[in-house]
């Protein structure tokens, strides 16, 4: 059913008039234009649409607008406002990326790993990260970058 | 603008539009412009799928023109016939092929500036030198900014016969550098053709049969139609019958149902409430692919029948590829034979960002921005199936997110216009991830059957290597061990297959790789002889006195990598003894790799402890962006070797998406990774591929010390207990 939904992003408040179903994913890309999210399998499986909800990471393809009112909803975009989060710094300075494009998700899945573990360890971030899938197999640069920006804080 | 230090008066283009001023951009060749204001942009001509060519390539032209590599504004070039000579991303030959061009481009932009400057100043040329951006004249003293003198320069001609740099000289290019692009990366920029937007665009999917072997036989879009978001329901047909298929062009899926809506989650719904009847599609002739026709059968099709079907070529006699010596005498007369039949299954290229294009046709007119290899054969299979000229198809190149041969196949983007010419609207079409993966263009099934044959000494006298694949033959008959043997015997076969092949990141090298080094790993063990120097001997024979003319590869340099592993790995070193290490090499697209995998089995888990690398691509422009993309190729072939399998049942993928399709994760990445170069002056060829092949080798090799069992079929977790 087609309804009025307000959710919070990035510490904005937006109004969507959306399918009840529409998962956040297809909100943020279709409907509020932003594209920072990407959309990897449909299916939670691979980590590309990770955002923060109310910073924990989740699955925006698994995550219907209905669910969402009230609650704080972070992304890529929203991550840090001059795009200089120390995850985001450690990815530069690792230069981690292939392709790119399972890196947002991967950066988000990093970042609330380190709000909730600010010192892993490689086995924590191995666990941790396994749920994002990178074809190009950056994997061992992603590490890196993670241990660094945990030593940079 | 004279004596004015580029630094103080060097402005980005951003803080420039902030200023209320737009650039003014003088052009110097196809590949450079430069303000008055002295910011100069490089447009990187090939399409970049993540092997760093943004990057690279624009080094190229920036060593020459000689200018700080970090103030260069890097934008990606788009389509365009006119000014560029090879758009095409694959083969790892971007670097081989701009090597000379693009530095070209570089000194030939310099030299215009610097006669733009003797002309200003009226002086010589030989009294002016350049450094990071500035011309000098080395007697007055006087400097200026490249930029000041970008408006005159602009107006000469492009110079001929340029003297580039000899490599001793270079600055930059051997440096490493980081990605260009990785601070949009970063920030989760819209760089994707998946992220691409214009008012009023609307989304499209296109519902194809369900499984190979079938068509389109009718439809119901009567309720699919009312739903929310939903414009049109149409069937396209992708390619015309009568079309001659163009290089890449592939019509397996040829009648398509598109869905039409405003959003994404509005199409995915509606597909959902289509009612179709789907039919077996009859034995159809593909035309003119490669000059060639080919038939592809009718019939809904499975793995474990092509496993059979391979076997049973097996037994019969192939095509001959190549034959140096007696090999049938050899075998006749062998006191010992050796034979091992490896297989590997179909692979999906599982490219992370789905298949997606927008189109907008307006009249004759075509725009399409989306993620492709080879926009030019775009061009031209549009061209034809629109009836319209090549030049009024405009290509914006978008970042890909990943390709590795999947994106030479621009059939999606053919679909998009389609789609925007019915709808008569800009269209993105998206692939769901499902369709990506049930109904690819795969790397084909394949199937290597190697034989041996020894004297009573345990002397390897001839070899036997019989290969092909569901639909084609994997075999490269001019490879090593070719040109080590006096008696060699190489033959062919295919098994026709209505299931799409297509290039899969270093194409059929990918599974001879597998299957060649785990092969002479075997028999190096037989002949009690350790597999380093056993295929250094090879190579060796084959250095100083090859057999036959047609060898395709450098025994020298093929030993240097080998060489290289075996040092820097510590190969035979006592402190290594208790390590489970395997060794493998291979020459695929001009460039020789090695590798020493070391790892241990826990828990039926495999745990990859190193990765040792060894490459020679001749020059290394970046190192760093080179460094990534050997590792990368290390991680993607352990995850495919391991655990890549697409399987059939009746036609239909028994895998659709991440949660049936295995790929490498995190944990069971290696968990170190080292990359050395041979260092060398030979022109540089490319690392997209090479170093990928021989890491499935390494595997086997490795397992096998592990486990002491040996791996002949892929995927090797099947046989790990």
């Amino acid at each position: 059913m087609i309804k009025k939904f307000t959710v919070r992003i990035n510490k904005k408040s937006h109004t969507v008039t959306v399918d009840e179903n529409m998962p956040l994913l297809w909100v943020l890309r279709d409907i509020l234009d932003m594209k920072g999210t990407k959309y990897g399998c449909g299916v939670g499986s691979c980590g590309a649409c990770t955002v923060h909800l109310n910073g924990s990471a989740v699955r925006s393809c698994q995550l219907p607008i209905s669910a969402l009112a009230n609650q704080d909803i972070t992304t890529i975009e929203g991550l840090a406002e001059k795009g200089d989060h120390p995850v985001q710094k450690a990815w530069l300075d690792v230069d981690v990326a292939q392709c790119g494009y399972c890196q947002s998700g991967q950066i988000m899945s990093a970042a609330a790993l380190l709000k909730s573990t600010p010192k892993p360890t490689e086995e924590d971030i191995e666990n941790f990260m396994t749920g994002n899938i990178c074809r190009c197999g950056t994997y061992t640069r992603i590490k890196k970058a993670i241990l660094q920006a945990a030593a940079s804080k | 603008m004279l004596g004015i230090s580029w630094f103080a008066s060097a402005k980005s283009e951003e803080t420039l539009k902030a200023l209320g001023a737009e650039p003014t951009w003088e052009q110097l060749t196809s590949y450079i412009k430069i303000t008055p204001d002295n910011v100069v942009k490089i447009f990187s001509p090939n399409p970049e799928f993540g092997q760093n060519v943004m990057t690279s390539l624009p080094m190229l032209i920036a060593e020459e023109l000689d200018i700080d590599f970090k103030s260069v504004q890097v934008e990606q070039a788009n389509y365009s016939l006119a000014l560029y000579n090879r758009q095409f991303t694959g083969g790892s030959q971007s670097i081989r092929q701009a090597w000379k061009l693009l530095r070209t481009a570089g000194a030939s932009a310099r030299q215009m500036i610097l006669t733009a400057a003797s002309q200003e100043w009226n002086v010589p040329i030989a009294e002016l030198t350049t450094a990071n951006g500035m011309v000098m004249n080395s007697f007055s003293g006087k400097s200026a900014t490249y930029g000041s003198f970008a408006t005159a320069a602009s107006k000469l001609p492009v110079p001929k016969d340029i003297v580039l740099k000899g490599n001793k000289n270079f600055k930059l290019l051997g440096t490493p550098q980081k990605n260009v692009e990785g601070p949009k990366i970063v920030k989760g920029q819209p760089l994707f053709g998946m992220d691409y937007q214009v008012p009023g665009m609307l989304i499209a999917m296109t519902e194809r049969p369900p499984a190979f072997g079938m068509r389109l036989k009718s439809f119901d879009a009567t309720a699919a139609k009312k739903m929310p978001g939903i414009v049109d329901i149409f069937p396209i047909q992708v390619y015309e019958p009568t079309q001659k298929l163009a290089m890449f062009d592939t019509r397996t899926f040829n009648e398509v149902i598109a869905v039409v809506g405003k959003t994404t989650w509005d199409v995915m719904n509606a597909r959902k409430a289509l009612k179709v009847v789907w039919e077996n599609a009859p034995e159809t002739k593909e035309l003119g692919m490669g000059g060639r026709d080919t038939i592809v059968p009718a019939g809904l099709e499975s793995t474990t029948k092509h496993y059979a079907q391979m076997l049973e070529m097996d037994n019969k006699p192939g095509r001959e590829e190549r034959k140096d010596g007696d090999p049938e005498k050899a075998f006749a007369e062998a006191k010992h034979v050796i034979e091992r039949t490896y297989t590997a299954p179909f692979l999906a290229h599982n490219i992370m960002e789905p298949t997606n294009t927008f189109a907008h046709v307006q009249g004759d007119k075509v725009k399409i921005v989306g993620p492709i290899q080879g926009p030019d054969m775009v061009a031209t299979t549009v061209a034809t199936r629109l009836g319209i000229p090549k030049e009024n198809i405009e290509i914006q190149l978008a970042r890909m997110g990943g390709g590795f041969g999947r994106r030479a196949y621009g059939h999606y983007m053919l679909e998009a216009v389609l789609i925007s010419k019915q709808a008569n609207a800009p269209v993105k079409l998206i692939y769901k991830r499902e369709d990506d993966v049930s109904a690819g263009i795969y790397r084909p099934t394949y199937q290597m059957t190697y034989r041996a044959a020894f004297d009573e000494n345990k002397l390897l006298t001839a070899m036997h290597i019989k290969g092909g694949g569901v639909s084609e033959s994997p075999l490269h008959a001019n490879r090593f061990p070719a040109g080590a043997l006096d008696n060699y015997l190489a033959e062919s076969w295919a098994i026709p297959s209505n299931i799409t092949i297509g290039a899969f990141r270093a194409p059929r090298s990918n599974f001879n790789a597998a299957a060649e080094q785990s092969f002479l790993d075997e028999i190096s063990e037989y002949m009690g002889k350790d597999p380093i120097a056993f295929r250094l001997e090879l190579l060796q024979r084959a250095k100083d006195n090859p057999v036959g003319k047609s060898n395709d590869y450098d025994a020298a340099r093929y030993m240097g990598v080998l060489e290289l592993v075996r040092d820097k790995s510590g190969w035979g070193k006592p402190e290594n003894a208790g390590k489970k290490r395997g060794v493998s090499a291979y020459f695929c697209h001009n460039s020789y790799a090695a590798q020493v995998i070391d790892l241990h089995v826990k828990d039926g888990q495999v745990m990859v402890d190193q990765v040792t690398s060894a490459l020679d691509c001749g020059v290394v422009v970046n190192p760093e962006g080179a460094k990534n993309m050997a590792e990368g190729a290390a991680i993607d072939g352990i995850g495919n070797a391991l655990f890549g399998r697409l399987s059939l049942t009746d036609g239909r993928t028994d895998q659709k998406n991440f949660d049936t399709y295995r790929m490498i994760r995190h944990n069971e990445a290696p968990k170190k990774i080292d990359v050395h170069f041979v260092q060398n002056e030979v022109d540089p060829t490319g690392l997209g591929e090479p170093p990928f092949p021989p890491i499935f080798g390494a595997m086997a090799n490795a397992l096998y010390k592990a486990t002491g069992k040996r791996f002949y079929k892929q995927p090797f977790m099947d046989d790990i207990s």
